[in-house]
């Protein structure tokens, strides 16, 4: 882990010497720590002077993790997919696109659904961001950066704004205007400073609070009304790609992915690491909450997609094929959990049966890489964004309500 | 300035980082410690809440069963007929 990533986070007193420096945040038996860097070499001294070589560190260090291997093994009884054995079959789907949002000049990066489930905001690689109205292809507002390569792009949750941003190191907010001539350049208001470009953000459950992503390497919320720091995450050994915060009912925590293959879930109030999966092969592209708020999956450059549980506190299901050779960009769930959408490089979008752990469909129609995909707010469509400057709505096609035979067990279309 | 992790950083920050070995060392062990100590299901117990959660909300996902044309937004205003 890099310490260079701890200073200026914050500056304030520090809890040893109470002198006012930058401040690097230690939790120790849980218990958070303000030191300052010098303050911090001395206990680092001290820990040596009591017994605790840098030795009996790693050595302790190894058998904890060869506990947790056992721990998690323990528990690991079945597997997913015998379990799911007993659930119902998939029938065959029929994916129709529904509209082609056309308009980028370049890459589309990153894309957001509204709450309203029509609008959606994407952002290019030349800097456009632009608010599209899905159900008529209108562009309602097109922003400019003055930035190329924006990769992250959010709606607000009152619909009223966005947040975007990228190579600029930053997170900003531009208020949505209901006067589609306004200028919105000239209310955007800068709200995350990180020291490398910005790779996802999202705001909370409400307007007034956005965590952020970092090829810095850290996590970060802030305050959107007075841009402050609230609370920085600290633990990837390398840049941090994605993150996804979950779904409200179940509590105050995210998980982020990093090109140090690791996924980390963090408790938003006191900045911990709660849980490190570490499964994968390669740099973790994007992660997702389930529905349910148990688990998540995650979408790699290795070309696999997984799902982890929380509560089992391991991968469970991993979504492959020797076909597949090139990596996952993105995932989502569809409403219920029991579909997962998966973009890739190679320009399809596989959807998964998420218990039997089988591909139940590829959709093509984008000529290059899927950057990014999500399922609408209300689960009716899905949009994927994409290297050929296109956004493509996709629906279910059948058009008739499926029916259940009464007390059986297989799906009719 | 050294070139350090892709990024230009001023080079007593890196002579800082071997010096602080111990400290990291000492946050890795927490961190584990942490992880180590949280409570966990077995996996078939997991499996079957998954299970159960799509099976319950599974009728009510329009991805999975599809929309009436009557009620998708998306769908093109065509005339038709009624059979």
């Amino acid at each position: 882990m890099c310490d260079q990533t701890f200073l200026a986070i914050t500056f304030g007193p520090c809890d040893s010497c109470s002198e006012n420096r930058p401040l690097m945040n230690l939790y120790i038996k849980t218990e958070p720590i303000n030191y300052c860097s010098l303050c911090m070499e001395i206990m680092a001294c001290q820990g040596l002077a009591s017994g605790e070589t840098l030795k009996s560190l790693k050595a302790e260090s190894e058998t904890l993790r060869k506990k947790l291997e056992e721990e998690r093994k323990k528990l690991h009884d079945v597997e997913l997919e015998k379990v799911a054995e007993k659930a119902e079959a998939l029938g065959e789907l029929n994916m129709k696109t529904r509209r082609t949002l056309k308009g980028h000049g370049n890459k589309v990066l990153c894309m957001d659904w509204c709450k309203d489930k029509r609008r959606i905001v994407s952002s290019s690689q030349d800097g456009k961001v632009i608010v599209w109205d899905a159900f008529t292809t209108n562009k309602e507002h097109a922003v400019t950066m003055p930035t190329t390569w924006v990769m992250a792009c959010a709606y607000a949750p009152s619909g009223c704004a966005i947040a975007c941003g990228g190579l600029d190191n930053k997170c900003s907010v531009y208020p949505l205007s209901l006067d589609k001539d306004e200028n919105l350049a000239a209310k955007k208001k800068s709200v995350a400073m990180h020291t490398n470009y910005l790779s996802g953000c999202t705001f909370t459950n409400s307007d007034m609070q956005i965590l952020t992503s970092s090829g810095d390497g850290t996590s970060a919320l802030w305050d959107v009304e007075s841009g402050q720091l609230l609370q920085s995450f600290h633990g990837h050994s390398a840049d941090v790609l994605t993150l996804d915060l979950a779904p409200s009912e179940t509590g105050n925590t995210f998980v982020s992915g990093g090109s140090d293959k690791k996924a980390n879930v963090w408790d938003l109030r006191s900045g911990q690491n709660v849980q490190s999966f570490d499964t994968h092969d390669s740099d973790i592209n994007c992660v997702k909450y389930y529905p349910s708020g148990d688990a998540f999956a995650s979408a790699s450059d290795d070309s696999t997609c997984r799902l982890f549980d929380l509560r089992a506190d391991r991968e469970v299901s991993i979504y492959s094929k020797d076909s597949i050779m090139f990596g996952a960009a993105s995932v989502d769930f569809s409403l219920s959990g029991r579909l997962l959408f998966a973009g890739y490089n190679d320009y399809t979008i596989n959807v998964w049966d998420v218990l039997k752990g089988t591909r139940v469909a590829i959709l093509f129609g984008h000529e290059n890489r899927v950057s990014s995909l999500r399922v609408s707010p209300d689960g009716t469509a899905f949009c994927s964004g994409s290297w050929d400057n296109t956004l493509r709505v996709r629906q279910e096609g059948r058009g008739v309500g499926r029916e259940l035979k009464q007390g059986g067990t297989t799906l009719y279309g | 300035m050294c070139f350090n992790r892709g990024v230009w950083r001023p080079t007593y920050l890196s002579k800082m980082q071997s010096s602080s070995n111990t400290a990291r060392a000492r946050r890795a062990v927490q961190q584990l410690r942490i992880e180590a100590s949280i409570e966990r299901i077995k996996v078939s117990k997991a499996s079957a809440d998954l299970m159960h959660y799509c099976g319950e909300q599974g009728k009510y996902d329009p991805l999975l069963m599809g929309i009436p044309a009557s009620e998708n937004p998306f769908k093109d205003k065509k005339p038709c007929t009624i059979l």
